[in-house]
């Protein structure tokens, strides 16, 4: 007969009604602005700049080598070299971005930059209320609101966080490895040539 | 005894004794100009409040049927959203599309709330609560209802746009179509009571046999017509499943696609206040208007029963919204001549035979029945004409 079906749809509906009232997970809403859920893994909004430390200044992992500037598809990236170097966290000195702007109005999220960065000095973030009523100055982020710390990266991407920091250490252990070699060598050498002078001092004398 | 049923009284006739309290001191040619005035404020005032609360039930109700919370953030559990809804309309900025007939287009959103608010002149609120006691009142209702179609047209036509005037040309057919049947199952009741008007439809529901009232929605034809009254009422309130007139997955909104800010919240409030004026006529007319479910409850004041029944038929209509999905245009059309129409005519013959046929079981025995196969056979109908094919279109090849 006609309305049976729509019958059961009403049932269902109240079923829903009156079940939403007693029993709390039926209602998955997350009321936003006072809760929010953990912010997803995999999640990418836009990027911004990894820095090791405690100073965002000092501890910038970007040396401004502009890769990204050139790769980036919509060019929303702007960078300006410094003048002069600065060590980095590491001690060793770098040069650094004097200046540093991504124009999230303009970016796509792509995550070209990340993938050609050498450094991984640039990574993508996972926040998405960036509205802001400056349309223009609000959405320029410059060097210091690009600045994360790694604590912070490895808060909201723990898996390729831990990579990307085990893949540093390593390389850093290499270098370090190689400069103690070298450092090795060169004293090796060094003591060598000592012996071999000390030995022969009449070598290099008057003819 | 009598003092607490003098005490009922009063408070059943207290707006009525107001009235007559205010404009007692004014001058005898003034009152009856007076008198409506006032009574077209009240009415004016309290049915636009109940559409604000209703847009606040409406979206809570959807809500908890969708299991989400509908509104909750303006005031306590969202009650001052409808303030908040008005605000927002007010201050949105009025555009008319430049090819617009502007004198019509403006005049359409105005037409229809006018005609909305027009019904409820005839429709009895309480004992002596009524605004005219038309002796054609009924009459009157369904005259100025279909005021509200060519409102709708106006919009339509006047707006310019293809969507604009798909959506009112849906509405037209689908609103007249729905009209016959409208009317049609409201024809037992006039028959049964003998009369047009309004009043005296529902003093003949308001006595009682034991406990139990004598409303039309308690016989075979008066139930039969109550539901077939209310589904042409929801059909003509362009309400979902009968919301083609607005289908936004297809037409955006409709006949009022151009309109923005007042003229379109005008647009919202029409449309409720028509349902509104529809849902107390049928309350009116089957469910013994502001007369109590109860013998023993004669005691609660009039309004009260004619709001709650109001309510409770209000939330029906949101129910229904959250359940059921839009018809196709064919189904409507099916439904409304191939159905609604052949039962509201049997409907008619088994009042007929109601008012001649002696009271007693043997009555309700026959008209029961010449309810309920009509409704199976019809059914059924509808049922089988299910055959879907292959279109084939004679234009375009």
């Amino acid at each position: 007969m006609v309305g049976e079906g729509i019958l059961k749809g009403m049932a269902e509906t109240a079923r829903n009604f009156f079940g939403s009232y007693f029993r709390k997970d039926r209602l998955t809403t997350v009321q936003y602005p006072e809760q929010r859920d953990p912010p997803i893994e995999a999640a990418r909004s836009f990027p911004f700049l990894v820095y090791d430390g405690e100073d965002w200044q000092q501890g910038m992992r970007c040396v401004a080598c502009q890769i990204c500037e050139k790769e980036c598809p919509p060019k929303c990236i702007f960078i300006e070299k410094s003048k002069d170097k600065k060590p980095d966290a590491n001690g060793k000195p770098q040069f650094f971005p004097a200046t540093f702007n991504i124009d999230i109005s303009v970016c796509m999220s792509c995550q070209i930059c990340v993938e050609v960065c050498p450094f991984d000095a640039i990574k993508m973030d996972v926040v998405t209320d960036l509205s802001s009523g400056d349309r223009f100055g609000g959405l320029l982020l410059d060097r210091q609101r690009l600045a994360k710390s790694d604590q912070y990266y490895n808060s909201i991407h723990p898996t390729e966080a831990a990579a990307v920091d085990a893949r540093l250490a390593a390389e850093r252990a290499r270098q370090e490895a190689k400069a103690k070699a070298a450092a090795e060598a060169k004293s090796a050498a060094d003591a060598k040539l000592a012996a071999v002078t000390q030995a022969q001092p009449e070598i290099g004398g008057p003819r | 005894m009598t003092h607490l049923a003098l005490l009922a009284q009063q408070l059943d006739q207290i707006f009525v004794l107001a009235a007559h309290w205010l404009l007692s001191d004014l001058p005898a040619a003034l009152q009856p100009l007076c008198s409506a005035i006032l009574s077209v404020a009240a009415i004016i005032i309290v049915f636009a409040t109940l559409f604000a609360i209703t847009t606040w039930l409406e979206r809570k109700g959807l809500g908890r049927m969708q299991n989400r919370y509908g509104p909750n953030r303006v005031g306590p559990f969202g009650l001052l959203q409808p303030i908040a809804d008005g605000v927002k309309s007010l201050t949105k900025e009025d555009i008319v599309p430049i090819t617009a007939d502007h004198a019509v287009h403006f005049l359409a959103p105005v037409l229809l709330v006018a005609a909305s608010f027009m019904g409820f002149a005839v429709l009895p609120i309480g004992r002596n609560m009524v605004l005219v006691n038309l002796n054609a009142g009924v009459l009157y209702f369904f005259a100025i209802g279909s005021m509200m179609e060519l409102a709708v047209f106006m919009a339509g036509w006047s707006s310019r746009s293809k969507y604009s005037l798909l959506g009112a040309m849906r509405a037209i057919a689908q609103m007249i179509s729905y009209e016959v049947p409208l009317v049609l199952a409201s024809i037992v009741v006039i028959m049964q009571a003998g009369s047009l008007s309004t009043v005296s439809i529902v003093d003949l529901q308001a006595s009682y046999t034991g406990i139990w009232p004598h409303w039309f929605v308690f016989t075979p034809w008066g139930f039969a017509g109550f539901i077939l009254f209310m589904i042409a009422a929801t059909a003509e309130s362009n309400r979902s499943p009968f919301d083609l007139p607005e289908g936004e997955s297809e037409i955006i909104a409709g006949y009022y696609t151009e309109y923005s800010g007042f003229k379109f919240a005008l647009f919202f409030l029409g449309e409720y206040i028509g349902m509104f004026a529809t849902s107390g006529m049928a309350i009116t007319l089957f469910l013994g208007g502001w007369s109590a479910p109860f013998s023993f409850l004669t005691w609660v004041p009039s309004y009260v029963w004619f709001f709650a029944k109001l309510l409770a038929i209000i939330s029906v209509f949101i129910w229904i919204r959250g359940t059921l999905p839009r018809l196709r245009m064919d189904q409507l059309m099916n439904l409304a001549w191939e159905f609604m129409l052949p039962m509201a005519l049997f409907n008619l013959f088994t009042a007929g035979l109601w008012h001649f046929l002696a009271a007693g079981s043997l009555r309700w025995l026959v008209c029961s029945t010449m309810v309920v196969v009509p409704c199976i056979l019809l059914s059924r109908g509808l049922k089988h004409k299910k055959k879907f094919q292959v279109r084939t279109y004679h234009y375009s090849q």
